[in-house]
């Protein structure tokens, strides 16, 4: 049980870490925002079940995983919220070939 | 009605989390379940009453769940995967998919757009009028959205056509 705690724990770890990294490493701030807000989700969730398992059912990990359900429903919707607001002042996104808006041509839609 | 239903909700869950029973903490829990419970009593049954439908939502909705956290999981390996990769910048491809929904109503939006923000890689950036605009880190993230299939689900869900 202990071992799968540190794993976990381990594995959270990791994409924290692939977050950093991304945050460091993506050319401009959209990009950024991938990293940051998302490995953190993951991040989190991984990291927190390790902690949960790691003190056994008790009222303690309840709590541990209601805050991980949690950070799993605002988590996206300040990273949504922080990139409207830099839509919405008109930063510029990075691009490639510097046409940003590609229309999405799928099957179902 | 609606103010009371929430203020029960709040208190219900302030007693699970606090564990205190003395006077002091009670006092505390009331005070600030009453405030948030008028400020934003509206926001949690902004319909007014609870139907039969919402209980069968929930449950499909909790079936839902393991699809996306499989779908996280895998996109979350695909980012670090890149963000690792040596040569990065050749091949992320960051743009801005602009693509027609046919959800309609706020919940299912709602649901759609934080599935899309939560799967690494994909951002939504605005819903307007029908479209959604969802920034992606690379060509192959969009391919993945537009197959159209977590639409699909979350349509589904909410017994959307």
């Amino acid at each position: 049980m202990e071992i799968l705690a540190i794993l976990l724990i381990c594995a959270g770890l990791f994409f924290y870490l692939t977050g950093t990294i991304g945050l460091l490493r993506l050319p401009d701030f959209y990009a950024r925002m991938h990293a940051t807000g998302k490995s953190d989700t993951l991040g989190t969730l991984l990291s927190l079940i390790g902690l949960a398992m790691y003190t056994g059912l008790s009222l303690t990990s309840i709590k541990i995983l209601f805050i991980a359900i949690f950070v799993f429903l605002t988590s996206p919707t300040a990273t949504h919220a922080i990139l409207r607001a830099a839509f919405d002042s008109k930063v510029p996104p990075w691009t490639k070939d510097g046409k940003p808006l590609r229309e999405g041509k799928g099957k179902g839609i | 009605m609606v103010f009371l239903t929430t203020f029960l909700i709040l208190f219900g869950f302030w007693i699970f989390l606090s564990g205190h029973f003395d006077l002091f903490h009670l006092f505390l829990g009331v005070f600030s379940c009453a405030l948030v419970s008028r400020i934003s009593g509206n926001l949690f049954f902004s319909q007014g009453r609870v139907k039969q439908a919402h209980f069968l939502q929930g449950i499909r909705f909790f079936r839902y769940l393991p699809w996306l956290l499989y779908q996280i999981v895998l996109a979350n390996l695909h980012m670090a995967l890149l963000v690792l990769h040596p040569k990065m910048m050749e091949k992320i491809d960051p743009h801005i998919v602009r693509f027609r929904t046919r959800l309609k109503s706020d919940l299912p939006l709602t649901t759609f757009a934080n599935s899309i923000t939560l799967t690494p890689g994909t951002i939504t950036l605005l819903i307007h009028e029908g479209y959604f605009y969802v920034h992606a880190i690379d060509q192959k993230v969009a391919d993945d959205l537009l197959t159209g299939e977590m639409e699909q689900r979350v349509a589904q869900i909410y017994q959307e056509e």
